[in-house]
């Protein structure tokens, strides 16, 4: 795994070495996350974004676990619970609040995280698996949130609930059985939130085995740096302990200040109001929205207004709408332009803005209601979505010439930081085993 | 093969999505009732003191709005989401709180002959609602709902506003051409400005116990503020618990900005 010049676990105490001889445990730690990891030492902020999805993951199962000790998975008294647990439980009111929060900036991070690898190329070869792994895990969180929205069982959950398994229904004949089988029943009933219920808990274990899964392909390779260019030697990088350790304490000390300041000032500035009313089928919604991270795509589902090609216009919006994820699967492929950060790519780098934008108006259209304006920029928005990631994008590697690229890491770094006056110590090659190289321990 | 592949599905949704857009649109009949439909008056509470964000409840305050909701909105509205024991947290003594509970009679089954009956209620019964079902509520409501109370704040758009605008905003003069169907009444800030609810609050229709003037905006003010507490009874705490979070972290993050620094050091990056 990784670089030849990644450092060695040496445990200098007996026990440690002794456990070390039985179960190489911590040697697997210091390699995955510690001084054996050789990092590229000129990774920028946006790549802390994956560790804080990871501490996000954790939050969520922990706070989870003790929740589901609490509720009350029934539709005659799910509700009931959630409010027990906001009232009677102790501290339930923090728990529950930093559970429903932290899915929102779990996808907020996750949303950082897919668009800094988007605009450094991190999906491309040697990555393709890392990232594709990445795309299962995003599928596997919005199931996730999706049921978990259901489980307090308010007019949301229920109405959201509806639309959402209604479409499977759009499928050519068999879809309103699947659509039985998946809720069990005609409607969203008992033996949905069950169900639901029973996912929801277990889906999370098995993000964290894709994430493993994830941090065990990235390592091959290691991460993608600002410059693009592959690492070459010990002067490139730096070991994930103490340097990368430090830099995402920090970061994650900041994510968790604004964590807290949601949580605890407004813990319902991201809710909808009428999950606090009991569900009722017989009363539905004005109007019916998603929780805010499915947005762009909701926007997408609902932008086909017509039928085209002999195929439904509901069905159209369900393919659409599954398609503007699965696309990424092909990303890699798609896109054959050989250089991979953005910033050499003069014109990618316009359309990667364009793209970002567009993704924020689908967000803005998607909850918005099904009316003018909105319709018609959703159904110009998605067009752009698709046009961005199959048409331009395999056209762009084509005609696109890329700006003259660094030869190394340590050349981009030392450029920089001669302009600055700085230290340049450690970056010319073969590397001194001295301050840079040692094992921190 | 996959560009080829992705080309073809591109153009398909591209086009499909352009053809929708190129599409007429029907003309939108205009929502007369979204003209006269009023957005909650903004109103400055007490416990939300700066940034609204901050603050805690006035004892006094939270008392009248129990008072208010015990004499007026307790005809038509439950609050089964609070336990009496609970009012200790708005400065009933244990003493008092017992009393307020006896004073209510809740569902029980008579212990010697376990026919149904009732029983004063303890402090730990939740305050029970005036009816005993949907129906018998709808009945006496002129088939109209009074929801429960509990969450109200939470469960409307700026609901704490939204009340306080809601219980304000009668007898204001109907917009003309706007018809007003038998058994309801104008108010501008319900969803459909014509609400089951009749005007609840009038000047001085019960007098505090501690000589405040009754006025309709200070019964709404009172009531309100009872309902945003008992909508969220840990704000206080939250509050509190989130200023020490806060301070805790952003030394936290000066700190580890610190050792990021010391530990990058010379070093080239
Ligand atoms: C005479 C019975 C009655 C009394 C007294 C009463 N209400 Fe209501 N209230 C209703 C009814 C009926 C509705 C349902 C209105 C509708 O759906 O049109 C309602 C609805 C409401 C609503 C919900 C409006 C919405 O957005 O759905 C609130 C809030 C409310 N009442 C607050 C109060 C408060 C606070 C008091 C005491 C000051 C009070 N009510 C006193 C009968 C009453």
């Amino acid at each position: 795994m990784s670089f030849s010049w990644a450092n060695q676990y040496q445990p200098q105490n007996p026990f440690m070495q002794w456990v070390d001889s039985r179960l190489p445990l911590p040697r697997l730690v210091y390699n995955a996350v510690g001084a054996g990891y050789p990092v590229p030492r000129n990774i920028n902020y946006m790549y802390n974004f994956g560790v804080l999805a990871g501490v996000a993951l954790m939050v969520q199962i922990i706070t989870g676990i003790v929740l589901a000790m609490h509720f009350s998975a029934h539709i005659d008294t799910a509700f009931d619970s959630v409010e027990h647990i906001m009232r009677d439980v102790n501290s339930g009111w923090m728990l529950r609040y930093m559970h429903m929060n932290g899915a929102s900036f779990f996808f907020i991070v996750v949303y950082f995280h897919i668009f800094r690898g988007l605009y450094y190329g991190s999906y491309k070869a040697p990555r393709e698996v890392v990232w594709m792994l990445g795309v299962v895990i995003f599928l596997l969180m919005m199931a996730t949130a999706f049921m978990g929205y259901v489980l307090p069982w308010g007019q949301m959950s229920f109405w959201g609930a509806q639309v959402i398994t209604s479409l499977f229904s759009a499928i050519p004949l068999v879809g309103e059985a699947i659509r039985t089988w998946l809720v069990g029943g005609f409607a969203p009933d008992n033996a949905t939130l069950t169900r639901f219920f029973s996912l929801h808990y277990v889906l999370p274990f098995v993000i964290l085995g894709v994430v493993i899964l994830k941090i065990w392909a990235l390592h091959i390779p290691g991460s993608t740096n600002p410059t693009g260019v592959d690492v070459q030697g010990p002067q490139d990088t730096l070991p994930f302990h103490p340097y990368f350790t430090a830099k995402d304490f920090f970061t994650l000390c900041l994510y968790l200040l604004i964590f807290a300041a949601i949580v605890f000032f407004a813990p319902n500035f991201l809710g909808h109001p009428d999950n606090y009313i009991p569900a009722n089928n017989l009363s539905t919604p004005a109007l019916i929205v998603p929780e805010w991270y499915f947005w762009p795509f909701y926007a997408i589902l609902r932008a086909f207004t017509v039928d085209f090609l002999f195929v439904p216009a509901k069905l159209w919006g369900v393919i659409a709408m599954f398609a503007s994820i699965l696309l990424l699967f092909f990303l890699p492929w798609l896109d054959s332009s050989r250089v991979k950060s953005t910033a050499y790519r003069p014109m990618y780098r316009i359309w990667f803005w364009v793209l970002v934008v567009d993704v924020i108006i689908l967000a803005w259209v998607g909850g918005a209601p099904a009316a003018e304006p909105y319709v018609r920029i959703s159904q110009l928005a998605s067009a752009y979505y698709f046009a961005h990631f199959l048409i331009l994008l395999p056209l762009l590697s084509m005609i696109e010439k890329p700006l003259p690229m660094p030869n190394s890491i340590a050349e981009s770094v030392l450029a920089k930081v001669q302009k600055k006056g700085g230290n340049t110590a450690g970056l010319t090659a073969p590397v001194a085993p001295g301050a840079v190289a040692a094992p921190a321990e | 093969m996959v560009r080829l592949f992705g080309l073809g599905a591109g153009l398909v949704f591209v086009i499909a999505l352009l053809w929708g857009a190129v599409q007429p649109r029907e003309a939108v009949v205009p929502d007369p009732v979204k003209a006269i439909h009023l957005h909650p008056e903004q109103v400055k509470f007490s416990h939300d003191g700066a940034m609204g964000v901050f603050g805690t409840f006035d004892r006094a305050q939270l008392q009248r709005g129990y008072q208010v909701y015990k004499e007026v909105c307790s005809a038509c509205h439950g609050l089964e989401r609070v336990a009496f024991r609970n009012l200790q947290d708005i400065g009933f003594s244990a003493e008092e709180v017992r009393a307020l509970a006896r004073a209510k009679e809740v569902p029980s089954i008579d212990p010697r002959t376990g026919e149904p009956s009732t029983r004063p209620a303890l402090p730990a019964d939740r305050i029970p609602g005036p009816f005993i079902n949907e129906v018998q509520a709808r009945a006496a409501n002129n088939n109209a709902l009074p929801p429960d109370l509990s969450l109200i704040v939470k469960a409307r758009h700026d609901g704490q506003n939204y009340v306080y605008s809601l219980l304000t905003g009668y007898d204001r003069p109907v917009p003309a051409g706007h018809d007003v169907p038998p058994g309801l009444n104008f108010n501008p800030y319900f969803h459909s400005v014509n609400i089951a609810m009749a005007r609840p609050l009038q000047d001085d229709q019960i007098t505090y116990a501690d000589g405040t003037k009754a006025t309709t905006d200070q019964m709404a003010r009172d009531v309100t503020t009872f309902l945003r507490w008992a909508a969220e009874p840990e704000l206080e705490k939250r509050r509190q618990i989130g200023v020490a979070s806060v301070i805790f972290l952003t030394i936290l993050s000066f700190l580890a900005f610190l050792t990021y620094r010391k530990v990058w050091a010379n070093i080239p990056h």
